[in-house]
């Protein structure tokens, strides 16, 4: 097992025994969920509406050398810069290039993942940049020093009494185990720094082709905040973003909503065309767009689990993961976690490092049920298993599964050994869940279900 | 070659490849059809949008008042400035949102380029028009071309609204042609669909009104 398998087995063990966040998580899960169903039964047909768009998103793929191109020819006309990254490198460069020449200091930041993905706060902090994190749970996790918890909800695996006392130290603030007197603390300490603010980056929902236009989706009112009010704004976006139409968006707003955040739709959506135009008092003299590769192509290369490039980002197949419910956000070690970024991971950075994320599922589909655009997530997870077996395989394996085959094809042979573990297994409670017991892996946590005492066929012939 | 050159390049060699198609809607529906048969219902009637709009903003916190007249929605302002002992408002050249704030008897920073931040932030609320409302979704849709810029909606704690009647959109549909139609060609650099205060449940999922923007938002429709 490679360095960053055996982590995340430690990792996952560590919090599958934290009884306390498990409970935390479980219940923020199992509310939304119940709202959720509530916000999906509002819609005349959700899954018809999953169909449509699958649909969408496929059509944008497809066409995304066209699409791509139009963008960037739309988002010049309104006025905006754009780059393009092919490595998470490349993007660093260019954001730390627009913080050189304009002499940046304070940089703000709404939340991106396209951002925690390339490491960019790590990288502009060490050339002395101060980077805020604006988004009250980014905010949280940064001033912890952690990666987010979850996709779409940084924080959740935090108490209020922790997010207190991380206040209380950190920022001086008075102790309270109030959730509005902590958003409050947090409001008057970021308010002042997007009036201090250099430069302001985002991160996005969607690019509209025909438009030239970025989508962001958000609650608090801080992406807002942080595109009017800093000179520069720079929006950092993952190459498959992009869509071909603005009246696509009337179907994926709220769709991203419901799924994501159990709302018919958020509390701000905004699309950005450039920089303040003639007319407009306020908003960033410069907007720069960076459109982000980073390993995307690699998987829209694959023809089967290119689909999982129609992913928008909301957070769906973590909350209902058996998986992830029990090993939480942080064990995976990736910055995708939960179904989706067990799917994705093994193929953008390698899957010798990340296959054991494949192996991060009970295959029961709930992901792929909840999938807004309907990715068939259990499906890679399975393919990208096969991939590793094929790439990589294990000796012992390989020989156990040829002895398998061998008998499980040949009615005689199989009869014979189920007839041979119905014996044995009368001498199992003898070494069950001890180290002697060869099927301790199993045993040393879980029950093992005796063999039938009569085979289909045995019963068969006795009934006739 | 750049990486633009590069990116481009690997997007046309991987598509090359056809997609394995699993699952997706097929048929050759016209798109926007689709979208209406989906996406919840709205009403028929001017009415019963209204009733929805009502029904979705409050339930997302906003506070909403149909009235008759700008004297109403005067009238109304003035108790809200008392009970919240506002000092000055904000607001955006615009006739009507001018004319309102002139009978609210309180200083007035009218927002134009070059305006002074900090006396902006001690406004108690910002009053302003917007380009529609959507019933679908509760929403008010405001740009940085009808509202003068991007900070007004968002900056103030108590944010004011002001729509006319006519500019109630039944769908999330209409409203994007409807901004599509008024800013052909000349897209304004921000147009933002409101639904609700600034909120937040990042600490243990409690919902918190007020995270960075208006803790308060107030619509009015004559």
């Amino acid at each position: 097992m490679n360095a960053i398998a055996l982590e995340f087995k430690k990792n996952a063990v560590r919090t599958v025994k934290d009884l306390q966040r498990r409970q935390l998580v479980k219940t923020a899960l199992g509310n939304f969920e119940i709202a959720r169903n509530d916000k999906v039964a509002r819609f005349q047909d959700w899954q018809k509406a999953r169909y449509v768009a699958a649909k969408l998103k496929w059509e944008a793929l497809e066409n995304l050398h066209a699409n791509i191109q139009r963008l960037e020819e739309n988002l010049k006309k309104n006025g905006a810069i754009v780059h393009w990254a092919a490595t998470a490198e490349e993007a660093r460069r260019i954001v730390s290039a627009i913080a050189k020449e304009k002499n940046a200091r304070l940089i703000v930041k709404s939340k991106a993942m396209t951002a925690e993905e390339i490491h960019l706060n790590e990288a502009l902090e060490k050339e002395g940049y101060e980077v805020v994190e604006t988004d009250l749970g980014e905010f949280i996790v940064q001033l912890r020093r952690e990666p987010p918890y979850h996709i779409v909800f940084p924080a959740m695996h935090l108490t209020r009494y922790e997010i207190s006392d991380l206040f209380a130290q950190k920022l001086g603030s008075q102790p309270t185990d109030k959730a509005e007197e902590l958003t409050m603390i947090a409001r008057r300490v970021l308010r002042e720094k997007y009036i201090k603010a250099d430069i302001g980056i985002t991160g996005a929902n969607f690019a509209v082709a025909d438009c030239g236009v970025i989508s962001i989706t958000e609650n608090e009112g801080n992406a807002r905040l942080t595109a009017a009010l800093p000179k520069v704004m720079i929006t950092l976006i993952g190459i498959e973003k992009v869509i071909p139409k603005l009246e696509d968006l009337a179907l994926f707003l709220p769709m991203l909503a419901t799924a994501g955040a159990a709302q018919l739709i958020s509390g701000y959506n905004t699309f950005y065309s450039g920089p303040r135009k003639n007319g407009e008092t306020d908003g960033p003299q410069e907007y720069h767009v960076i459109l982000l590769d980073n390993g995307r192509t690699e998987l829209l290369a694959d023809p089967i689990e290119r689909d999982a490039l129609r992913c928008i980002r909301c957070g769906a197949c973590l909350n209902v993961c058996p998986i992830y419910r029990t090993i939480g956000g942080h064990s995976y070690g990736t910055t995708y976690c939960g179904p989706i970024g067990a799917v994705i991971t093994p193929i953008m950075r390698g899957i010798e490092d990340w296959q054991q994320l494949s192996y991060a599922s009970s295959l029961c589909g709930a992901c792929a049920e909840i999938c807004p655009v309907k990715i068939i997530l259990h499906h890679h997870l399975l393919k990208n298993r096969k991939i590793a077996a094929t790439k990589k395989p294990v000796w012992w394996q390989k020989i156990g599964f040829k002895i398998f085959s061998k008998i499980s094809t040949c009615p005689t042979l199989w009869s014979i050994i189920t007839k041979c573990g119905r014996l044995l297994q009368k001498l199992h409670p003898l070494v069950k869940g001890s180290r002697l017991d060869p099927a301790y892996a199993w045993t040393k946590e879980r029950d093992l279900p005796p063999i039938a005492p009569q085979t289909f066929k045995e019963w068969w012939r006795s009934k006739k | 070659m750049n990486d633009r050159g590069t990116i481009l390049a690997s997007i046309q060699e991987a598509l090359k490849k056809p997609s394995v198609k699993q699952d997706i809607y097929k048929a050759e529906d016209n798109i926007s059809e689709l979208i209406k048969q989906v996406m919840p219902p709205v009403g028929e009637s001017f009415d019963e949008r209204l009733a929805l709009f009502r029904k979705n903003a409050q339930e997302l916190k906003a506070e909403f008042y149909a009235v008759n007249s700008t004297d109403e929605v005067v009238q109304t302002i003035l108790k809200i400035k008392d009970a919240e002992q506002w000092k000055s408002v904000a607001t955006h050249p615009n006739e009507l949102t001018e004319s309102i704030c002139n009978r609210i008897g309180l200083p007035i920073l009218k927002l134009t380029a070059g305006y002074d931040i900090t006396e902006f932030e001690k406004c108690s609320a910002s009053i302003t028009v917007c380009d529609c409302l959507v019933a679908q979704t509760g929403s008010v849709v405001v740009s940085s071309a009808s509202t003068g810029g991007r900070a007004i909606s968002v900056l103030p704690p108590h944010h004011i609204v002001i729509a006319k009647k006519e500019q109630l959109a039944p769908t999330m549909s209409d409203a994007i042609a409807l901004v599509r139609k008024k800013y052909n060609g000349n897209f304004p650099s921000m147009v933002s669909f409101i639904t609700g205060p600034s909120r937040t449940g990042d600490i243990e999922r409690i919902l918190v009104l007020g995270a960075h923007g208006p803790k308060r938002l107030t619509i009015f429709l004559f």
